[in-house]
């Protein structure tokens, strides 16, 4: 089985400060998404579904939330005998804080060192999609690369913290790596997933760090793609890049296209979150709910339009929702109108209050507030 | 070695639940979904994991697979534990032959072994066709306190509804001095649930000695409690106060469904403290278009819903297109309403698809005669064609073909 000769690294933290609102008391791969997902859901029933059964979880701070999500492994068939689901978190190999990602992959040296798998993956939280690793590995085993990166052809995203860019030939070899830009038409940019033997990632890891470099892209991709093979795997589903707060409400709302939503929710390879046991959604006499998401657990008595209600949510009577994201446990009060606003896990808005935002900026109501 | 459980629950579930016809052709009742994301055997196990009961024996016998692969290991209902757990017992062949469960009774009977290993003071026999929340502590503590062989749990029936239940007369202290199967003139509206606690060492013995009496049916209402009853053992009614719903038939599967409707919310599923569990679909958050208009409904994951919904269910995966109308009706997984269906009145089983145009069931009101309506059922993967017509109370287990105009 090739699959089980594979080890995911998931970075939890990475892109914190993107979306620095809703991470104050989380990292990025538990912020809630779509309705009743955490961002890390996506990498990790990806890795599950490509036949991955170990992964490594990489984390930095504000991890409760996340290992509170995670629990064994569980949702994700990762609680097992052998193998499974590995919370890393930091200190793991001394007393220093890592402060980027080579020196979080040099931090997890021993949990690396005791892989017996010969690949890893490395993917972060940022991206929505739902790829199938075993279509990169065997390009990558095809190709003979070192280092696999997939990317997306598209106009790039406008936020994009890390923005990469390849230049490929035609047999997808990366030419060149340009990290920075962000050019006006269509190119291929990183998604920031990469495929490569675990020998070589140990090597290039220890390498750069008995150098002092400590920058990813810049002294492992760039200053390898003369000396490495370095391939490019061209994804052709849908991805969402949550790289700030208008993005991520973008790429929720895109939910609400169809397509999108089966691309994502592909049933053959089902995005796997842990389960709150809630009954299904009630709808009330007079609710009127149109183009929306919404989870288990919600009450619906007003209006709603173009909102993703999270699990538990509660609209009271006469209450008006456009444009919203409402995260779990919500209760909004009678006749209260919300319009372009992204409210986070136990607000309470009280009857008949009025908070509206733009589409490009919408309203934060941060964690367990009363409005 | 087994650690010693003070109490262990049997769930009777090998019944064919024949009343619901086209629903139990492939499954058994408990494993009929019921309430939008739930089956029937929901109920009993999240009733003992909620009141400290984490061994489950559930004894199959009719069409089993599903409901097996159901219970699983039993982690969707925390029962997924080091020695109790939930576990499915079958009949089995030993060395002196082969024996269907001839009956309740003989069905424990035949488990005996199983029951022993946990050395249990007490056990909780239950059966898998009601729709309730119970805190068989509570009923325990009961049976404790009276010191009783049995204790039964008892329902207030209305007095004009009595003689269609078993009936148990009661003393004022509680006991019972008569079991009265449904009385022309019934004395008392106190109608046995079928929920018994009893003590370990009593029911060993009626059992035992029900096994030994060739004549006995094997039934745990017609023959074992009688016995107890007439050797005078100590027997309780133990009065439930709540909502509770056999759902036998489809005319009452239908209705309790409809109850969860009811805006006073009778059953209160959404009590954090009292869980239903179930194994929860993969699936996204439903998504509901532009189109739609959802009146009074429960939604689950994974539907999309472009049509008008009044006063129905939909289970997980359903579609309802654009123009369709489901009204008064259950729709269960993965079922599929298209364009411009009519569904009224109605139980959809999963994976059926009602074609464009096609409508299934009538209301009430335009039933003629009021003995020809009732609920249409539409069996589980049956394809109705476009532009079909299923009458009320129909049960519809062979696709339907296309009517064009």
């Amino acid at each position: 089985m090739r699959g089980n000769n594979v080890v995911g690294i998931i970075f939890s933290n990475m892109h914190d400060d993107s979306l620095s609102r809703v991470t104050n008391i989380r990292t990025f791969g538990s912020v809630p998404f779509g309705g009743r997902y955490r961002t890390i859901d996506f990498p990790l029933s990806n890795m599950v579904n490509s036949g991955v059964n170990k992964v490594g979880v990489i984390t930095k701070s504000n991890y409760q939330s996340l290992m509170d999500h995670l629990g064994s492994g569980k949702a994700w068939d990762l609680s097992r005998k052998r193998e499974g689901l590995f919370i890393l978190p930091p200190f793991g190999n001394g007393n220093q804080m890592y402060n980027n990602r080579i020196e979080a992959l040099d931090g997890i040296s021993n949990f690396l060192e005791n892989c017996q798998e010969e690949y890893v993956i490395l993917s972060d939280c940022d991206m929505i999609c739902n790829l199938d690793y075993k279509k990169v590995l065997d390009a990558h085993l095809d190709t003979n690369a070192d280092i696999t990166i997939v990317y997306k052809h598209s106009m790039i995203p406008a936020d994009l913290t890390e923005s990469v860019v390849l230049e490929l030939n035609g047999q997808d070899k990366v030419t060149d790596i340009v990290a920075g830009v962000k050019p006006s038409e269509k190119c291929s940019w990183s998604m920031g997933i990469y495929v490569m033997k675990k020998s070589f990632l140990q090597k290039v890891i220890s390498e750069a760090v008995s150098r002092n470099r400590n920058n990813f892209v810049r002294d492992i991709l760039q200053r390898g793609v003369l000396e490495n093979k370095i391939y490019g795997y061209k994804f052709e589903g849908y991805v969402g890049a949550l790289d700030s707060m208008q993005s991520y409400f973008k790429v929720n709302m895109d939910l609400m296209n169809l397509d999108v939503l089966k691309d994502l929710f592909n049933p053959m390879r089902p995005i796997y979150t842990k389960v709150r046991d809630e009954m299904p959604a009630k709808y009330g006499l007079g609710s009127v709910v149109k183009n929306s998401i919404i989870a288990d657990g919600c009450v619906i008595e007003g209006e709603v339009e173009n909102c993703v209600l999270f699990r538990g949510v509660h609209v009271g009577k006469g209450a008006k929702l456009s444009n919203c994201i409402i995260m779990q446990d919500t209760v909004i009060g009678d006749n209260t109108v919300l319009n372009y606003l992204v409210s986070d896990k136990d607000v309470v808005f009280n009857d008949g209050k009025v908070m509206i935002g733009t589409e490009s900026y919408p309203v934060y109501v941060a964690k367990g507030s009363e409005v | 070695m087994y650690p010693k459980q003070e109490c262990i629950a049997m769930l009777l579930a090998g019944g064919q639940g024949s009343r619901l016809y086209a629903l139990t052709k492939k499954i058994a009742k408990p494993a009929v979904p019921f309430g939008g994301k739930y089956r029937i055997i929901d109920y009993p196990l999240s009733n003992c994991v909620n009141s400290g009961i984490d061994t489950v024996g559930v004894l199959t016998q009719y069409q089993p697979l599903v409901l097996n692969d159901y219970l699983g290991n039993g982690q969707p209902w925390d029962l997924d534990t080091m020695y109790g757990g939930v576990h499915a017992l079958p009949p089995y062949q030993g060395t002196h032959g082969a024996d269907w469960y001839k009956g309740t009774a003989n069905a424990i009977y035949q488990n005996i072994p199983f029951i022993e290993r946990y050395n249990p003071d007490y056990v909780v026999i239950l059966s898998g066709d009601h729709i309730y929340k119970m805190d068989y502590s509570e009923m325990l503590a009961y049976h404790k306190a009276h010191k009783a062989a049995c204790t039964i749990a008892a329902y207030q029936v209305p007095m004009e509804e009595a003689s269609r239940f078993g009936i148990l007369n009661c003393n004022e202290d509680g006991t019972i001095y008569e079991f009265d199967e449904k009385p022309k003139v019934p004395k008392s509206n106190n109608a046995s649930m079928g929920i018994y606690v009893f003590s370990w060492d009593k029911l060993r013995k009626y059992l035992e000695m029900d096994e030994a009496n060739p004549d006995s049916s094997n039934d745990f209402g017609k023959d074992v409690l009688p016995a107890m009853l007439n050797a005078g053992e100590k027997m309780v009614a133990w009065k439930f106060e709540g909502y509770w719903k056999d759902v036998g038939t489809i005319d009452s599967l239908w209705e309790a469904n409809m109850d969860l409707l009811d805006p006073k919310d009778p059953l209160n599923m959404s009590d954090p403290s009292w869980r239903i569990y179930t194994r929860n679909p993969v699936m996204p958050p439903h998504f509901i278009g532009r189109n739609a208009d959802c009146q009074n409904s429960l939604i689950t994951e994974g539907c999309v819903v472009n049509g008008k919904l009044e006063f129905s269910i939909l289970f997980e995966g359903v579609q309802v297109e654009t123009g369709a109308q489901v009204t008064e009706s259950i729709i269960m997984p993965g079922a599929k309403i298209m364009e411009g269906a009519v569904v009224q009145y109605a139980i959809v089983a999963e994976d059926a698809i009602i074609g464009p145009g096609a409508v299934v069931g009538e209301r009430p009101e335009n039933v003629e005669n009021k003995d020809d309506w009732g609920i249409a059922v539409i069996g589980g993967g049956v394809k109705v064609g476009a532009g079909a017509v299923v009458k009320a109370k129909a049960m519809v287990e062979e696709d339907v073909p296309e009517v064009t105009k």
